[in-house]
């Protein structure tokens, strides 16, 4: 009988996408970012560009990104991944470069160069997850931050006269003309995993198609810094996160919506 | 003999920048190298390479940072109150090692400052600037001519070594206009088979300047502190004027060495016997090379357009039986030929 490997089997099987490594995750349990990341993945090997497919890493609990993923990669500056992307798909305009940001790398220090990178209409891909907290150390206060919410920098919960209002991404960078595709997917369901899925594939598509930006943004649990288990945080972010942040697509140029309904036909 | 082309110091970098192949420009305004990125936005498309005018000198540095990871010769110009903004983006090229190339023609400060020439940039430049342990190459051109050639090295030099290099012009160099000799275009480029530039029929690369694990990253610093051992032994270029006879010598850089050229000329009419040492790398600093020097003379005259950057070098480099006197100028006012002439006859009295 003939020997298979693991990777191969996993492969054969639909367990691990090509795109994805053999390297264990460093997340928490029940946290999203392995979702994330699978979906990703799948996407790319789908799409069959991963000999083209760039990661620019972000700080946070993204940081290490590039170890999960089978292609070329590289860790950026807090908050400035979309410059690196612009620069990359500037001088390689095969290579499909996309920024992996959580939400305190691309909603506070690195507003500037998200906003620029959408203004400019840059031909990348941004995956931005949003768990309304700074998971990686350890819990404090995000952007994304809910009102009322406690984290360990807002101990009696987010009050917008001290700590401002949590910020909503998609509809922000939506009314830029350089963006081309932006949405608001979750993780926290198989239904609305499903969606997210189509939503990053459509990104990647339109840049493949040079369409302009495309931002995916992905509602994901955090479950050691909500201070809830797993299972209850999935419930979690549906009762709490999707009132101020609600799902769909909020930028669809014609050309996109066009891509759209060829994935739809397929 | 060659032709001479009339320019100013800005554009002879940009110039020089674009014959070493650089092959993306990414700036944000700021005075006095404005006409750097002006003449950058017109001839990089000219020449079919890319130009973004970025929304910070902090994007700035961090596209450079893209596109030197990706393999291209990248570059970026800025003043003061910009560099400092870099130094988080040249750290992070330093710790990961990517070949890059800053410009900083440097004005009056700190803060916002002034858009007058100076030098007080000078510790930023050449003793890391940013966070962690790091230096990065740093040339300082005196004159249009070298405006042009030190870029074309800054180039080779940072492909050589894997790291950042800074060109230190003031704002009185980039300003000034003078003959310039046209270079060839750099044709050969080397090979960089760790860029990311998609995994195709190789494993992938990845670029960080990161570890979990201090006992994984101590190894990786240590082979950048090798590399600055190399590039000290390696890389010290300096120019020695009148040092054969001199009895008091002139250590000065930029455009403060242009002021010492006269001061030491009106000096010598006088009989003062006057030498000058210019260090044309900043770091590695010609250590040797100046503390040799002081076999000859024990009296040396450091000029600069700053508090005293430039002299803690040449006094570490001296030792202790030196004399250092110092004459300067701060705050984005040029240092006249008088002023060092009368410091001349003060030491020489």
């Amino acid at each position: 009988m003939a020997q298979i490997n693991n990777k191969e089997l996993e492969t054969l099987l639909g367990l691990r996408p090509e795109s994805m490594e053999e390297h264990p995750f460093h997340f928490c349990p029940g946290c999203g970012h392995g979702l994330v990341f699978r979906l990703v993945a799948e996407v790319i090997d789908e799409l069959k560009i991963k000999e083209r497919a760039i990661c620019v890493a972000s700080i946070g609990c993204s940081v290490n990104s590039y170890e999960y993923f089978n292609f070329d990669g590289l860790e950026s500056a807090h908050g400035r991944a979309p410059a690196v992307a612009t620069a990359i798909k500037r001088c390689h305009p095969h290579l499909v470069p996309f920024t992996y940001q959580g939400d305190g790398d691309l909603a506070a220090i690195g507003t500037a160069e998200i906003v620029h990178a959408c203004t400019r209409g840059e031909n990348i891909t941004t995956i931005f997850v949003n768990n309304a907290i700074y998971g990686m150390t350890g819990g404090q206060m995000a952007p994304t931050t809910l009102t009322g919410m406690y984290s360990t920098s807002t101990p009696a919960g987010r009050k917008p006269s001290l700590a401002g209002y949590p910020i909503r991404v998609c509809e922000m960078l939506s009314t830029l003309e350089g963006t081309a595709y932006v949405a608001r997917v979750a993780v926290h369901s198989p239904a609305s995993v499903r969606k997210a899925k189509q939503a990053i594939k459509l990104a990647f598509r339109t840049q493949l198609a040079g369409l302009g930006m495309s931002l995916v943004e992905v509602l994901s649990p955090c479950p050691t810094n909500w201070r809830v288990e797993p299972i209850k945080a999935m419930d979690w972010l549906a009762e709490n996160m999707l009132a101020h942040y609600p799902l769909g697509e909020y930028k669809v140029i014609e050309a996109v919506a066009a891509l759209q309904k060829e994935v739809s036909h397929a | 003999m060659s032709e001479k082309t009339l320019m100013a110091g800005n554009i002879a970098i940009a110039e020089g920048a674009i014959l070493a192949g650089c092959q993306a420009y990414f700036g944000y305004p700021i005075t006095p190298q404005n006409e750097l990125l002006e003449h950058m936005s017109k001839r990089m498309p000219e020449e079919g390479r890319v130009f973004v005018q970025t929304e910070s000198e902090l994007s700035a540095i961090n596209m450079v940072y893209g596109a030197a990871a990706s393999g291209c010769r990248a570059m970026t110009s800025t003043s003061s109150p910009g560099f400092s903004l870099q130094q988080e983006g040249i750290s992070y090229m330093a710790g990961a090692e990517i070949p890059a190339v800053v410009v900083n023609v440097m004005r009056g400060g700190p803060g916002l400052g002034d858009i007058g020439g100076a030098q007080g940039d000078y510790f930023q430049a050449t003793k890391g600037g940013g966070h962690g342990d790091y230096n990065i190459i740093t040339l300082a051109p005196a004159s249009v001519q070298e405006m042009m050639d030190l870029a074309m090295l800054a180039f080779e030099l940072a492909d050589k070594y894997r790291n950042p290099v800074a060109l230190l012009p003031d704002g009185f160099l980039g300003q000034a206009v003078e003959p310039v000799t046209m270079r060839q275009p750099v044709t050969e480029f080397p090979d960089k088979p760790w860029a990311i530039t998609g995994a195709v029929g190789r494993p992938k690369n990845i670029i960080n300047s990161f570890a979990m694990d201090p006992v994984d990253y101590r190894p990786r610093v240590e082979l950048l502190r090798q590399k600055l051992i190399k590039i000290k032994r390696n890389e010290v270029r300096y120019e020695g004027i009148a040092l054969d006879d001199a009895s008091l010598i002139i250590v000065a850089y930029g455009s403060a060495f242009r002021s010492a050229m006269t001061a030491m000329k009106m000096a010598r009419e006088e009989g003062f016997k006057i030498g000058i040492f210019r260090p044309i790398t900043l770091f590695p600093f010609p250590v040797k090379p100046l503390s040799d020097l002081s076999q000859k003379t024990r009296r040396f005259l450091v000029v600069e357009l700053s508090f005293g950057q430039l002299i803690e070098d040449v006094r570490l480099s001296l030792g202790t039986g030196a004399q250092v006197e110092l004459a300067n100028q701060f705050g984005g006012v040029p240092i006249s030929a008088d002023e060092i002439l009368e410091a001349i006859e003060r030491i020489m009295k």
